[in-house]
């Protein structure tokens, strides 16, 4: 049996985590500071891929990165194609997983008490250390709790992804795009060995990675504990 | 060293307005919550800007609304003691106090560090984090960290509000310790009058934005400008008042005429007499006990473990929905020896205590 769609799924999932990761908790950081009627279709925007269907999601950036899209035509130039490549999957993934992200960190450092930063910063610290020494630590457990729910939808991620990378066994070709293909092709033996595969990956990664947030939650709950 | 305020700033219910100087010693900031206190201590930290004005340190212009100018926070080297310390809860407390070094070498920092938790005695809980310390620890610590950064002025908002009242004598001697050894502008906010009596000499009273007394602490007291400072510095007895002659006014409120220790200069319009000085003249006084001696009626009491106080009709009948027209207050074992006289007592407003107050 050729195991590749589970490498890809994996490799896929956590190269999307670990952007989401980053660009999300930027995002998060940026908006938290600002406000105004302008930021309202701000956060519209950045919760559009939750609310669309991933096939519409997936068709957009199809078009957007596609040889005639903006940004297709763009990388063109400089001699790359994304579109039906395995970085398609990535982007697809992320994009699917970054409004969970982004709502998550949020509200984590919006629960940061603004005391801890202002003492902070009249104790000399730049806005980066308030951030990164301050506000980031104690937002922790909410900023995990959202990389896990954006590592669960990215490994789950179907529409989008089959839209924008397409299906190219050992390259493209998720668990969940394997799936269904199979189902198609009449090999229901292959789908449920996958299926299986698939719900046996997601209940020993999320029981993991709850049973090591909870452990750290429980520690930082105590914090606010007078 | 100074610190100059010159500031305007609004705020919901009011306007902030205060100009005043404070030097190299500590200064109370005394008023009811929301008269702008907290506020005033956020502008002058940095954490909010004023809508004009201008904040120097020393020779250092922190904000000039003229210039467009305001130095961050960060920049300011002013130490901030929040109401509930914000100590930092995931760092320890030898972390949390090293917080503000971080740009000196390691060996200094750690140097500096002990030296001030020594200081706090705060030697032994140094790899505590804050939620393992008591309030008392909590304060020291949060002290230590705004003080590590060697602040050219200090604010302390509320300081011992969050503590137990068994350890705020104890941390208000700390204070002063602390006061005596910082010898630089600090800025202590509370509304408890006790609190800032103690802490230091100077008063500022703050009152719905503006500073309605500022001075030493004994003539803010003898006498307040207006009955609101009176009453914020705990004076509970105030009557309209208008003067008679050079040395007697009457008391519109209580319905009598009372003789003044001093000859009058301004005319008053209130005047006022502190619970504790309020005395009752011993049966055995006889006709030479003295003056401003009126009978009174026990409307009701309250009492606290050691004293009592007494809510006194100075006619038999009040009306108009007043209950009573004066409160004394006096130690229990005093008012056991008045307790069982017949009414009316005998009440002796003496002219010594008595406060005029012009507006």
């Amino acid at each position: 049996m050729d195991w590749s769609p589970l490498w890809i799924s994996l490799a896929t999932s956590l190269t999307a985590t670990a952007i989401t990761l980053i660009v999300g908790l930027a995002t998060a950081a940026w908006r938290e500071r600002r406000s105004g009627p302008m930021m309202a279709l701000v956060d519209g925007v950045f919760l559009l891929p939750l609310v669309l269907p991933p096939t519409v999601v997936g068709f957009l950036l199809l078009l957007l990165l596609g040889r005639n899209g903006p940004l297709g035509k763009l990388l063109l130039r400089v001699g790359a194609t994304v579109v039906f490549s395995w970085p398609a999957t990535v982007i697809a993934a992320a994009v699917v997983a970054f409004p969970l992200m982004y709502l998550t960190a949020r509200a984590a450092l919006e629960q940061v008490d603004p005391h801890y930063l202002e003492a902070a910063r009249t104790l000399g610290a730049s806005e980066w250390r308030v951030f990164s020494e301050v506000a980031l630590p104690l937002a922790w457990p909410g900023v995990l709790a959202g990389t896990i729910l954006s590592f669960a939808r990215a490994l789950g991620e179907f529409g989008a992804t089959l839209l924008l990378a397409g299906d190219i066994p050992g390259k493209t070709e998720t668990i969940p795009i394997a799936i269904y293909f199979a189902v198609e092709a009449n090999e229901i033996q292959r789908a449920i060995t996958w299926c299986a595969v698939d719900i046996g990956l997601s209940l020993v990664l999320l029981a993991g990675l709850y049973h090591w947030t909870h452990a750290q939650g429980l520690g930082r709950a105590q914090w606010s504990r007078r | 060293m100074s610190l100059e305020i010159q500031i305007e700033k609004k705020l919901p219910d009011f306007s902030l307005e205060v100009s005043f100087k404070a030097v190299d010693e500590p200064l109370s900031v005394l008023g009811p919550s929301g008269a702008g206190k907290t506020m005033l201590l956020r502008c002058i930290a940095g954490l909010e800007n004023p809508d004009r004005g201008r904040i120097a340190l020393a020779d250092r212009v922190l904000y000039d609304s003229e210039r467009r100018f305001s130095i961050p926070a960060r920049q300011r080297r002013v130490g901030m003691l929040f109401q509930n310390y914000a100590l930092f809860p995931h760092r320890t407390v030898a972390e949390n106090v090293a917080f503000g070094l971080a740009r000196m070498p390691s060996a200094e920092t750690k140097a500096r560090v002990a030296t001030l938790l020594e200081r706090t005695h705060l030697k032994g809980l140094a790899g505590r984090h804050p939620r393992e310390l008591s309030g008392g620890e909590q304060q020291r610590a949060a002290l230590a960290r705004a003080l590590a950064i060697d602040p050219d002025a200090l604010l302390l908002d509320e300081p011992l509000s969050a503590l137990d009242t068994h350890l705020r004598s104890q941390m208000e001697t700390e204070l002063l310790v602390t006061f005596a050894a910082y010898r630089r502008p600090a800025l202590l906010v509370t509304h408890n009058i006790e609190e800032a009596y103690r802490l230091s000499s100077r008063m500022l009273v703050l009152s719905c934005g503006r500073i309605a007394a500022i001075g030493a602490k004994e003539e803010i007291l003898r006498h307040p400008p207006t009955v609101e400072v009176a009453r914020l510095t705990g004076c509970k007895n105030f009557s309209r008042a208008k003067a008679i002659s050079e040395t007697s006014i009457e008391a519109l409120d209580w319905g009598c005429r009372l003789r003044v220790a001093r000859p009058i200069t301004t005319p008053p319009a209130f005047v006022g007499i502190r619970a504790h000085t309020i005395d009752f003249v011993e049966p055995s006084a006889g006709p030479a006990a003295g003056e401003n001696i009126f009978p009174c009626w026990l409307a009701r009491s309250s009492e606290t473990p050691f004293r009592i106080t007494l809510y006194l009709r100075l006619r038999q009948t009040t009306g108009e929905g007043c209950e009573f027209h004066l409160q004394a207050e006096m130690f229990k074992e005093k008012w056991t020896r008045f307790r069982e006289l017949p009414e009316p007592l005998q009440v002796r407003l003496s002219p010594e205590a008595l406060i005029l107050v012009p507006e």
